[in-house]
């Protein structure tokens, strides 16, 4: 063989906590935290087997020394439900780590935009940390039910906005460029849907760069069943139509490249 | 201890195989497994041209199992032949191509098209709930499954596998119909037709409303139905839904299966195809069985 097998890992849970409505913080140690970079998923799989399917989640936060991930969900249904009630010492089925990453060095030195909407936030965390650049970290919320806006004010500037308007500006991300005149060379974002469409609008008005990750139904996660796949401009390397693997190809891709 | 068997004179190491359409063609799953260990690969459906699926979201997790609609994207048989044949036969492994078409005429081009490459066996997709045209408007008649079957063994250079769907009144009448016009060989179940609604939403789970249910969930029917078609017919089946473990495999062998396929489970173990041979293995040693084939059709009447 000339390649190395890889396989499912037993991780550890160090920590988990309720860090918002729903949301949670969980942290294991697992060896996967040495190759784990920013934009780069794990599947996580439910002890249960009524829930059969990995839930793919993004890597909030990879410390390499002490092989410890913390990853930042949100409680969506059966699979993140059975997570949080893990606690301290219980282990975890882990496959990863998946997808390509954001493209750091499309940043280094630049005046960057980190937008993350909602459960989307927990990856600007790790891209914080990576990029060596001037950050502008724009982040979205429901309402005063803030998560990880501290530990990314470490580094650099953030700005909020809530769709209630009971934290900084009222709306959401694009408001908060608007409302405070901002600018950028290159955007790193995730976020839902509609986020990712008015960021890839705003880049192409602009004539900038936007990194995007997008989220799917996945079953395998690792490019073989072809189910989260995303409408792009070009042919794709795999199926040779429109169609690129979000699990494989991506998650992240240049906002010009996909049709969303 | 033996556990190799021959379906339609192709012998493979071991029993077990990938069920198409969970695997792609190998290349994806080779960095979780050994290919060299399968009795064979079994590639996802290739049609005559590129096919881009269904819209999303294509997949679904139900309980214990899972909807998909992915609509058989594939590159289409060129790139097929270019990129994936000669990556698996870079192993030790028997090659199964499944096929997929819109029409007669399509699926001939591809059988054609594999006449002179170096693929063990043909599996011929005429189940798949997926697709508007095709596929299993071709699986759900038997006149109609006796007429592409025929077509297809008149122009097929390798042995023909006719992968056949539970979405049938009669299983046997239709498993009957693909061995009286010359199949080879027969592989079931392909996914029984369902639908999931997020109430919340009140929306359909999958774009395409319905979708094939795979995994667990569906097993004893699988079981049921190669039991009926294996005791029908007197060419092989390869029998598959829900295999999670060398036990289940063994059920699929005793119920009249000549060897098995591994689907959904790939997903949730992606070493799932290794496991269940192992655990094979673990079976004939802790019941003395000597030779997988005295597994076959072993159900005591």
């Amino acid at each position: 063989m000339d390649r190395q097998i890889k396989k499912k890992v037993t991780a550890t849970v160090v920590s988990q906590e309720r860090i918002a409505d729903q949301i949670y913080d969980l942290r294991i140690e697992t060896e996967l935290a040495r190759e784990a970079r920013a934009g780069q998923f794990v599947a996580v799989y439910p002890h249960s087997a009524a829930t059969l399917l990995p839930r793919p989640i993004s890597v909030c936060e990879a410390d390499a020394e002490a092989c410890r991930l913390r990853l930042v969900y949100r409680i969506a249904g059966r699979g993140t439900a059975e997570f949080s009630s893990y606690k301290a010492n219980d282990t975890v089925e882990v496959l990863g780590v998946l997808g390509n990453g954001f493209p750091t060095e499309r940043a280094a030195g630049r005046k960057v935009f980190l937008m993350g909407g909602g459960i989307g936030i927990p990856p600007m965390l790790q891209l914080a940390k990576e990029l060596e650049a001037e950050k502008q970290i724009l982040l979205g919320y429901r309402n005063q039910d803030l998560f990880l806006q501290d530990d990314l004010g470490q580094y650099g500037q953030v700005y909020i906005a809530t769709e209630d308007g009971s934290v900084g500006v009222a709306g959401n991300v694009m408001d908060i460029i608007r409302a405070n005149e901002l600018s950028a060379d290159v955007i790193m974002a995730c976020g839902p849907m509609p986020m990712l469409r008015a960021i890839k609008q705003y880049a192409e008005a602009q004539g900038i760069e936007a990194y995007i990750s997008l989220e799917e139904r996945m079953a395998c996660g690792v490019g073989a069943c072809l189910g989260c796949v995303c409408a792009t401009r070009d042919v794709d390397s795999h199926s040779h139509v429109h169609n690129a693997r979000i699990c494989t190809d991506g998650p992240v891709f240049e906002a010009r490249e996909v049709n969303i | 201890m033996n556990t190799q068997v021959t379906i339609a004179g192709v012998t493979l190491q071991n029993p077990v195989m990938t069920a198409s359409g969970t695997f792609g063609s190998g290349m994806e799953y080779s960095d979780f497994v050994d290919l060299n260990r399968l009795g064979a690969v079994v590639t996802k459906g290739v049609a005559n041209v590129p096919w881009p699926g269904n819209p999303t979201p294509r997949v679904a997790e139900t309980y214990g199992g899972m909807l998909n609609a992915i609509g058989l994207q594939n590159p289409g048989i060129d790139v097929f032949v270019e990129r994936d044949v000669p990556f698996l036969k870079r192993y030790d492994t028997k090659i199964i191509v499944n096929v997929c078409g819109k029409t007669v005429e399509d699926y001939l081009e591809v059988v054609e098209r594999l006449g002179d490459e170096p693929v063990d066996m043909l599996e011929i997709n005429v189940s798949c709930p997926n697709v508007k045209e095709g596929a299993i408007a071709f699986g759900q008649k038997a006149d109609c499954l006796y007429d592409i079957t025929s077509q297809i063994k008149a122009k097929a250079k390798q042995p023909v596998i006719m992968k056949l769907s539970p979405n049938v009144t009669d299983i046997a009448e239709m498993a009957r119909a693909a061995e009286a016009a010359g199949a080879d060989a027969l592989s079931m179940i392909n996914t029984i037709t369902g639908m999931k609604i997020d109430i919340y939403r009140r929306r359909f789970a999958l774009a395409n409303r319905t979708g094939g249910l795979s995994g667990p969930a569906i097993k004893p029917v699988a079981v049921r139905m190669v039991y009926q078609a294996s005791h029908a017919v007197k060419i092989p089946v390869i029998g598959m839904g829900g295999i999670a473990s060398g036990e289940d495999a063994v059920e699929f062998l005793m119920a009249g299966a000549s060897a098995v396929a591994v689907g959904a489970m790939n997903f949730v173990n992606p070493r799932a195809t290794i496991e269940v041979i192992e655990g094979i293995e673990e079976y004939m040693r802790r019941c003395h069985v000597e030779n997988v084939t005295e597994l076959i059709g072993a159900v005591e009447e």
